[in-house]
């Protein structure tokens, strides 16, 4: 159940410089209160959260509601301290579970 | 026969009032749980108009993706910065929309995603400083197509 993601961080930044991040995840959001076409209610299958992680802190965090539209799109800012690892991780219902990550080399 | 007309006409003005009253859809956030659900985000505490922006257009012809943006007026230091933020519908389903946790290390408070809109309602967003204050923006956005309530294709 691999679901695609699409992360934006600028590989290189001045130290202390505010970079912004935009990631994006393929993920249908189905928010259990439509019905299909027999009229059974379709369940509920959404992401409830989203952890980006700056060299193993946690930088932001974000709980995420059937209001979310389809393949969530979500854009933060951060302070480019050190240079490493900004990592990203989806969970929701189901047992979904996503992670992605991205470098950045600071200077 | 004036007097029996007139009688009509208030009988009928009357039902018709109460139909409409009768009207109300089920299976949505009422302003009284988007209140509800503000109280649990805050809790006892005050909350102000100002400080935060939300950004969302106006007029939004498809409420399934509706791009919206907040915004919170904060240095982001470690004494004084933005420790969450929150969105909430009226009439959505479900009062949340999104609730983000922010810290000195976002360096700026500013947060923008997708979101689904079921009908013409008020959006408010919520913040909540280091100093444990709440601030508040709310916006109108009319729907014209509303999501949530159609069959999938």
């Amino acid at each position: 159940m691999a679901a695609r993601t699409l992360i934006n961080v600028p590989q290189k930044a001045k130290r202390g410089e505010i970079v912004e991040i935009k990631t994006l995840i393929s993920h249908t959001m189905e928010t259990g209160f439509r019905h299909d076409n027999v009229g059974k209610p379709i369940p509920r299958d959404i992401i409830t959260s989203f952890v980006c992680t700056y060299n193993g802190e946690t930088i932001f965090e974000a709980a995420l509601y059937q209001a979310i539209a389809a393949n969530p799109f979500i854009t933060f800012h951060t302070v480019a301290t050190e240079s490493g690892t900004i990592a990203f991780k989806w969970t929701g219902d189901n047992g979904f579970s996503q992670e992605a990550s991205a470098k950045i080399t600071v200077e | 026969m004036n007097a029996p007309l007139a009688t009509r006409r208030t009988f009928l003005s009357t039902v018709a009032g109460a139909g409409a009253l009768l009207m109300v859809r089920p299976a949505k956030a009422t302003p009284e749980s988007m209140k509800q659900a503000i109280r649990t985000i805050v809790g006892e505490a005050n909350v102000k108009p100002g400080r935060i922006k939300l950004e969302l257009p106006p007029l939004v012809e498809n409420g399934n993706t509706v791009a919206m943006s907040v915004s919170v007026q904060s240095p982001m230091t470690a004494k004084d910065h933005v420790k969450a933020i929150h969105v909430v519908t009226e009439k959505n389903p479900q009062p949340n929309v999104i609730s983000v946790k922010l810290g000195p290390r976002a360096g700026k408070a500013e947060i923008s995603t997708r979101i689904r809109l079921a009908d013409t309602q008020t959006v408010i967003a919520l913040c909540e400083m280091s100093d444990g204050s709440f601030w508040s923006d709310k916006v109108d956005v009319i729907i014209t197509l509303g999501a949530c309530l159609e069959d999938p294709v």
